[in-house]
């Protein structure tokens, strides 16, 4: 088949018969309507919107913080003795009970 | 008499709402013609109708009337049919076996005498209609403008907002696309 001439007779069909004008009853009504309407104020949206905003502050706030304790944290010196340490923490349990 | 469109223009421009109505009026069967183009059911083509003229409304003060309100709404359309077609992009394969019985019918007899192919012109509507909605967005866009409408790669650089060259480089994929959309279609059976 032709491929070429398969198009053109297609495409000449179409060229033929172009969409039709017609426009529903009062549709200009309805979209008048549509624009002088009043704006109704979707709460949620609203608060979807700020909660939104709202995100980076809270993660620069996060950072900011995450940031300050890890500057102003004081490691504890490393136990010298780390069978002691370990036993220590173990038995800490047998000793808050002993007393 | 009635008023032009720039008398129209500048009172919706003052605050005067209801002037656009006779606006919507005058142009509505243009934009109605347009979107039948592209979208198939009632319900869709009345919402990019809507949608041309409220966005017309909302833009109307970037409309500088250098050129006639009827170009820059049919831009607007235009660009708000091919939105519309990005926004519904649909499963495009397809093979023979999908083709209605008038259609293979058509076929049948285009392949046996492709000079007279005059019946049943809905059967052959209905193959363009499923040929053009496998076709990409742009390319639909392309087609249906420079191929079905006989407009300029100019004219539709200006309603598309695209420069020349791409409008040359996609109606030049477009072609591709559909030949290969034909093949697919015409193979199993004529091939």
């Amino acid at each position: 088949m032709d491929l070429e001439k398969l198009q053109q007779k297609l495409m000449a069909i179409a060229k033929a018969s172009p969409p039709s004008e017609q426009v529903p009853y009062a549709f200009e009504k309805r979209i008048m309507a549509r624009l002088t309407a009043p704006l109704a104020v979707d709460v949620w949206a609203v608060w979807g919107r700020w909660l939104w905003r709202a995100v980076a502050p809270c993660m620069s706030v996060m950072a900011a913080l995450g940031v300050w304790v890890l500057a102003t944290m004081h490691p504890e010196p490393e136990s010298q003795n780390l069978e002691q340490a370990i036993e220590n923490t173990l038995l800490s349990g047998d000793d808050v009970a002993g007393e | 008499m009635e008023p032009t469109d720039t008398e129209l223009i500048a009172a919706v421009r003052k605050g005067d709402v209801a002037q656009f109505e006779p606006l919507i009026a005058r142009y509505q069967p243009r934009v109605f013609a347009t979107a039948r183009r592209y979208a198939r059911r009632e319900d869709e083509i009345q919402d990019i109708v809507q949608e041309v003229f409220i966005k017309a409304f909302q833009k109307l003060d970037s409309f500088r009337a250098e050129a006639p309100f009827e170009h820059w709404l049919m831009r607007l359309a235009v660009r708000t049919c091919y939105d519309f077609l990005r926004a519904h992009q649909r499963n495009r394969e397809t093979t023979l076996t999908d083709l209605s019985d008038p259609e293979v019918d058509w076929l049948e007899r285009f392949a046996a005498s492709p000079a007279d192919n005059s019946k049943n012109t809905d059967a052959a509507r209905a193959l363009v209609e499923r040929i053009l909605a496998q076709l990409s967005p742009e390319a639909r866009l392309v087609i249906t403008l420079l191929e079905i409408e006989d407009r300029s790669v100019k004219e539709i650089s200006q309603l598309t907002g695209w420069s020349v060259s791409l409008v040359k480089i996609r109606a030049f994929r477009a072609r591709a696309q559909m030949k290969k959309i034909l093949e697919t279609l015409t193979r199993e059976k004529y091939l």
